[in-house]
């Protein structure tokens, strides 16, 4: 299989526009990621001749749309290397976390118990174990972070105890590009017996994902991330660990039965899903997971590794311009401060000339604070990306260094 | 109500509102056709305010809203009923924008700052077209700050 980035792009009809009359450079990929024109098709297919809810209508459509629903999980769960009945469809990571934070954490733990995290993680995956601790009495420890992003290691196995219940890590750092050693990390956890949540939200759009060969016990995801709709994602669980957990919302969909007195719980994975669901999201992202899955993964891996090195490399021509996050294993995000400018004011610069970044703390307050900066300029990069974009903020970078 | 200390003098010592009018920063605003020389004048607005000692940079005077971290601080100058402002920002843009709102209000008695039109200053200058709504409520955030300040003095 060829690889033409060109080709990539054109199945992307955002990227063809413009903004303040400048051709857009999108570089906010960490945010959310643009669609490409079978995904879009996929959404209008939907709304304009499958639209019914699923699972329980008497008629032709309801069938549709239900099979459409079942087929994106089943595409999901191949592609995570899981089985359909532990794929949970989500509102987003944030939701998928917080359904573990809350229905496993929450009901588990006790006094004594300890939650682990590291000082790289989204608000995301603090808040909802910052709950979970309140309610349960567990105590949250945090493992640092080396001054160039990467994670210290000695210090995770000395946090790593007997008191350790979970271990929940993000793989991607999105502040800097950090891969983790999420393998390495859920083997020793798994060793004193904790139960792991990988935070995938950055990881799942740049390389493949094995749950099983990782062996977590869960796995969370945004839709919005992998080239797929807002307002989808999914929680991955281990049955064993799923089938144990109480719901977490009651409602329509997830039961078994119900009368007065008490109501019985439906089966994996609907027992999760209180609720008519995101029925055209799944199906968009089904249909985004399909498209990445039809490309050359590791042609995509190759292009977006040189695209760091040439960024990093031109990053470097530029006096002033200080690199955040220099992990020897990183995706390709470049976070940097340019000297005399606040992040916003580089933001505002960038946009004006039809660059998009992200500027400011990006939802990692306490690692901001570890690094001693109020936040940074974000350019995190995604397939569809070329050279020429990355000489664009390049040649923006350097006229914003003119107003500083 | 924040006083100054003595020593926080020099903060008000700014020309928004005297030598700089609303009237002035519209009629050059207006004046440019290109983001370029828009954004060099609002930045060079802002480089006319004095910066505030680290001892003013707290939790107090801090403006809630803004993306980047604004500081404000008013007083009432007596004999004549006038309020005095200063404002300061960690961000160059931001710092700027704060200057505009200054020409309003600054150096003005409570009763102007409460009748002046601030959003059709802000459409005048097409101020707030340019800037996302996290943006925009940073700034209006400070403008409800001024106005509150106006309240509480004239009473």
């Amino acid at each position: 299989m060829s690889f033409s980035v060109d080709a990539v792009r054109a199945q992307f009809p955002i990227l063809a526009t413009s903004v303040h009359g400048k051709p857009l450079v999108y570089l906010d990929n960490g945010a959310t990621t643009q669609k490409p024109q079978c995904v879009i098709d996929a959404l209008n297919t939907y709304y304009s001749s499958q639209n019914s809810n699923v699972h329980r209508g008497a008629h032709y459509l309801s069938d549709v749309a239900t099979a459409e629903f079942e087929g994106a999980r089943q595409v999901v769960a191949d592609f995570l290397n899981a089985s359909r009945e532990e794929i949970l469809w989500t509102r987003g990571t944030t939701e998928s976390i917080n359904i573990v934070a809350q229905c496993y954490a929450r009901e588990q733990l006790q006094t004594g118990d300890e939650i682990l995290i590291t000082a790289m993680e989204h608000h995301s995956n603090i808040v909802p174990w910052q709950l979970a601790c309140e309610r349960s009495g567990a105590t949250l420890k945090v493992v640092p972070v080396h001054d160039d992003g990467s994670l210290d290691m000695e210090a995770y196995d000395a946090l790593l105890s007997e008191r350790t219940r979970i271990v929940a890590v993000v793989q991607v750092s999105n502040s800097l590009g950090t891969i983790n050693p999420i393998a390495e990390i859920i083997a020793k956890a798994k060793a004193i017996g904790a139960v792991t949540l990988i935070d995938g939200a950055q990881a799942i759009s740049h390389f493949p994902v094995d749950v099983q060969a990782l062996d977590c016990d869960f796995y969370a995801f945004s839709g919005h991330k992998v080239f797929g709709p807002t307002g989808i994602g999914a929680l991955y669980g281990k049955r064993a660990l799923l089938e144990a957990m109480p719901p977490y919302q009651g409602g329509g969909e997830m039961i078994e039965r119900v009368t007065f007195a008490a109501s019985t719980w439906n089966e994996l994975p609907y027992k999760f899903e209180a609720g008519t669901p995101n029925i055209g999201g799944a199906i968009g992202l089904g249909t985004a997971i399909r498209w990445l899955d039809n490309q050359d993964r590791v042609a995509l891996e190759q292009h977006e590794a040189s695209l760091l090195d040439y960024a990093t490399e031109r990053a470097g021509e530029i006096g002033g311009l200080r690199l955040i996050g220099t992990a020897p294993n990183k995706v390709a995000v470049l976070s940097f401060l340019l000297e005399g400018g606040h992040p916003n004011d580089v933001g505002q610069l960038l946009d004006q000339q039809g660059v998009a970044v992200r500027t400011g703390h990006h939802c990692t307050m306490p690692l901001m604070d570890r690094l001693g900066i109020p936040g940074t300029v974000r350019a995190s990069l995604s397939v569809y990306n070329d050279k020429s974009d990355i000489d664009t903020l390049f040649n923006a970078l350097n006229k914003v260094k003119t107003f500083l | 109500m924040s006083t100054s200390e003595p020593t926080a003098e020099a903060v008000f010592n700014n020309p928004f509102g005297t030598r700089i009018t609303p009237d002035e920063v519209i009629d050059t605003i207006s004046f440019f056709d290109d983001w370029e020389e828009r954004y060099r004048y609002i930045i060079d607005l802002g480089k006319q305010l004095p910066e505030f000692p680290q001892s003013l940079k707290n939790e107090e005077l801090l403006v809630r809203g803004c993306q980047s971290q604004v500081w404000l601080l008013a007083r009432e100058d007596q004999p004549n009923s006038i309020v005095q402002l200063a404002v300061d920002s960690d961000a160059l843009i931001v710092r700027g924008l704060a200057a505009i709102v200054l020409a309003a209000y600054n150096g003005k008695s409570s009763r102007d700052i409460l009748a002046f039109d601030i959003e059709h200053y802000f459409d005048q200058i097409d101020l707030l077209k340019h800037l996302s709504p996290t943006r925009g409520n940073g700034l209006r955030s400070m403008v409800k700050k001024i106005q509150l300040h106006a309240e509480n003095m004239s009473r």
